[in-house]
């Protein structure tokens, strides 16, 4: 991705959002030894928005974190809160708080002392950091609890203390380094609701980090999907998923088809299929997603691609069904339909040309 | 699981051996502590408690036991002042020095403890390296006579050879304290100073205390550097014990001021381990 092209997208969503800039990275790049994390990282995260860094595990996602947090030292670039250089103070002079991974509670203080820290650190008066942390605890449900140390409760309410701690601080940009990788699947649920409802509530910028597409999907307002050290797209959940930009993206969040084809004088062929599209000549690929594809109806839709296949494989999941059609050539498209009403063996398939997206190559990095 | 046989022949060494070579002596000790040795030198196994009443009455027996305690609690707190920072540097910023550093602050324990405390006397002596030095450089005139033969000294060589003994567990206690801890405390706007006091100390207490318990037990038992290097000022209890149990030939009396010793040292262990209980949080 070029420096031009991650331009545009920021500012994009940077409008999308509608708020002012918050917290800027600006070309930041970390190696460690010869081994490099990041490359020229450039974000922009607005006043009160939820961002998703979003990658697999490797991809530098907690390096950043870490970076903005203050914990690691970036090797190239710049890291500003306003106009304020962030990259240059040591964390404890950061206006920015961090949910760990495992929580990263005081084992030897009690609940309340740990949520206290903060303020007892800045020397606050008692009077106010008594009423401060009382009034956290109860935002997260855990007032019952104020005594207990954190060894005596659950890994759930491990992780609201956790919150309460970094948010009694008010801090301007809260930073979460997948905090709820430790939970199980129905908490985990459940506290992606919570988390969501509380950042509307307090108003403050939540920076969280995740593998989980489904989760960055639920929560964020924009994701930063970040590959191998690169960012490969930022973009609001439903821009990312409809629209992305690039072949791993499409990949990455959801199911997808890649259609190889070759563009033409307008008009596009993927082994069997055409259709026309204002394209350069070349090749190109596509993205073209399940549920945009349809078990065709007798009667054909004027400007719809259609081809027959063989069903290979069926899966009922529940809501949908997903079907492997091998279309010959080669080519097996996966369809996602509302049910197919039982065992199928021929289909004949169509989708919208404006649904196949064209996106860019992901070459293999090191 | 296992075996009958099998957990009976685990177990047996073992238990045979601590029976025979501690339970047994120490049993015989303390019944050797309330027998009594008669004019002609033999030992008279009559009970009676006048071997504790003497180590009451006798002022030499409890002054000493009162300075060895005083000797070994300094020690102890010099061993600390100098094994925690010690360990607290290698823990936390010797970076890949660390194991190099760690082993050479192992490697004095291999050196027999004979040849240290010996190499204290050459350089605490009146002819010996420092006092040249003082007056090479026209420090003193005539060489310190308190350097050698003193409290002082003895003070000096047990905290050199007990240091590592504190070191180690609170370098291990160190070791233990997760690091996002730290972050976390940074995170949270502490200082390095704040986190230390605030983070680090307390989760490394129960290294504290048990690097302190091996210094102060260790150096309240030695006989030899007082032996050596203390003179008459700086004798400690363990060297009248040799002397009863020796030249004195008075072993009751030996082994009462040996299990009063023994008590002493059982009871600040389980104290200890309360203590390292109560501050450990796992």
């Amino acid at each position: 991705m070029t420096t031009s092209e991650i331009a545009i997208t920021r500012t994009s969503a940077a409008d999308a959002v509608g708020l002012s800039s918050l917290l800027g990275i600006r070309n930041v790049a970390k190696q460690f030894g010869k081994n490099v994390v990041l490359r020229d990282i450039s974000l922009d995260v607005a006043e009160g928005e939820f961002l998703t860094i979003l990658g697999e595990s490797g991809s530098g996602k907690t390096t950043l974190l870490r970076i903005i947090a203050g914990f690691e030292t970036a090797s190239a670039g710049e890291v500003w809160m306003g106009e304020e250089r962030l990259d240059r103070q040591p964390p404890y002079r950061r206006r920015v708080n961090t949910v760990f991974q495992h929580y990263a509670l005081f084992p030897h203080l009690t609940v309340e002392q740990n949520v206290a820290y903060g303020l007892r650190v800045a020397k606050r008066p008692e009077a106010e950091i008594a009423s401060r942390v009382s009034e956290a605890l109860e935002k997260v449900k855990m007032s019952a609890h104020a005594k207990s140390k954190p060894s005596k409760i659950s890994g759930g309410q491990q992780q609201r203390i956790a919150l309460a701690r970094a948010l009694v601080n008010r801090p301007r940009l809260l930073l979460l380094d997948e905090p709820l990788s430790a939970l199980d699947a129905n908490l985990r649920r459940q506290m992606q609701v919570e988390l969501k409802s509380l950042q509307r509530e307090v108003g403050i910028s939540f920076i969280f980090v995740t593998h989980d597409q489904e989760e960055a999907m639920v929560m964020s307002d924009r994701i930063a999907l970040l590959r191998s050290g690169e960012l490969e797209q930022v973009a609001t959940p439903r821009e990312i998923y409809g629209r992305p930009a690039t072949a791993y993206a499409a990949q990455f969040i959801g199911h997808t088809n890649l259609l190889k084809g070759e563009a033409r004088a307008g008009v596009v062929r993927c082994g069997l299929l055409t259709w026309a599209a204002a394209l350069p000549d070349g090749p190109a690929l596509f993205s073209l997603r399940p549920e945009n594809i349809r078990l065709a109806p007798e009667d054909s839709t004027a400007g719809r691609v259609r081809v027959r296949g063989k069903v290979r494989h069926q899966a009922f999941h529940g809501a949908t069904e997903l079907i492997r059609v091998e279309c010959g050539d080669g080519m097996v498209l996966v369809v996602r339909t509302p049910g197919s009403g039982g065992a199928v063996s021929d289909v004949e398939l169509e989708f919208s040309p404006a649904d196949a997206v064209l996106v860019r190559e992901s070459p293999e990095r090191i | 699981m296992f075996s009958r046989a099998y957990k009976a022949a685990v177990t047996l060494p073992p238990l045979l051996w601590v029976t025979v070579f501690l339970l047994a002596p120490y049993l015989l000790m303390f019944c050797y502590s309330f027998w009594s040795v008669s004019a002609s030198q033999t030992i008279v196994h009559s009970w009676n408690l006048a071997n504790y009443g003497q180590l009451l009455r006798v002022d030499v027996y409890w002054q000493t036991l009162l300075r060895s305690m005083w000797i070994a609690a300094r020690v102890t707190v010099f061993s600390l002042v100098l094994g925690y920072p010690l360990a607290y540097f290698l823990s936390f910023y010797a970076g890949r020095k660390k194991d190099l550093l760690y082993q050479l602050v192992i490697i004095p324990l291999w050196v027999s403890y004979l040849v240290r405390a010996y190499a204290w006397k050459t350089i605490l002596g009146s002819d010996g390296v420092l006092n040249t030095l003082l007056q090479y450089v026209h420090l003193t005139k005539h060489p310190l006579e308190f350097l050698l033969y003193s409290p002082f000294a003895v003070v000096l060589t047990l905290t050199h050879i007990y240091t590592p003994f504190a070191f180690l567990p609170i370098y291990a206690a160190l070791e233990h304290i997760p690091r996002n801890l730290v972050e976390a405390s940074h995170d949270l706007g502490a200082t390095p100073g704040q986190t230390f006091w605030k983070v680090i100390l307390p989760l490394s207490i129960p290294g504290v205390v048990a690097g302190a318990t091996f210094a102060f037990v260790l150096s309240l038992g030695d006989f030899l550097a007082p032996l050596l290097l203390g003179g008459p000022s700086g004798i400690m209890i363990s060297n009248i014990v040799v002397s009863l149990f020796g030249a004195a030939y008075n072993w009751p009396l030996g082994a009462a001021i040996s299990f009063c010793m023994l008590l002493l040292v059982v009871t600040l262990l389980v104290l200890s381990e309360r203590l390292e209980k109560k501050w450990s949080f796992s």
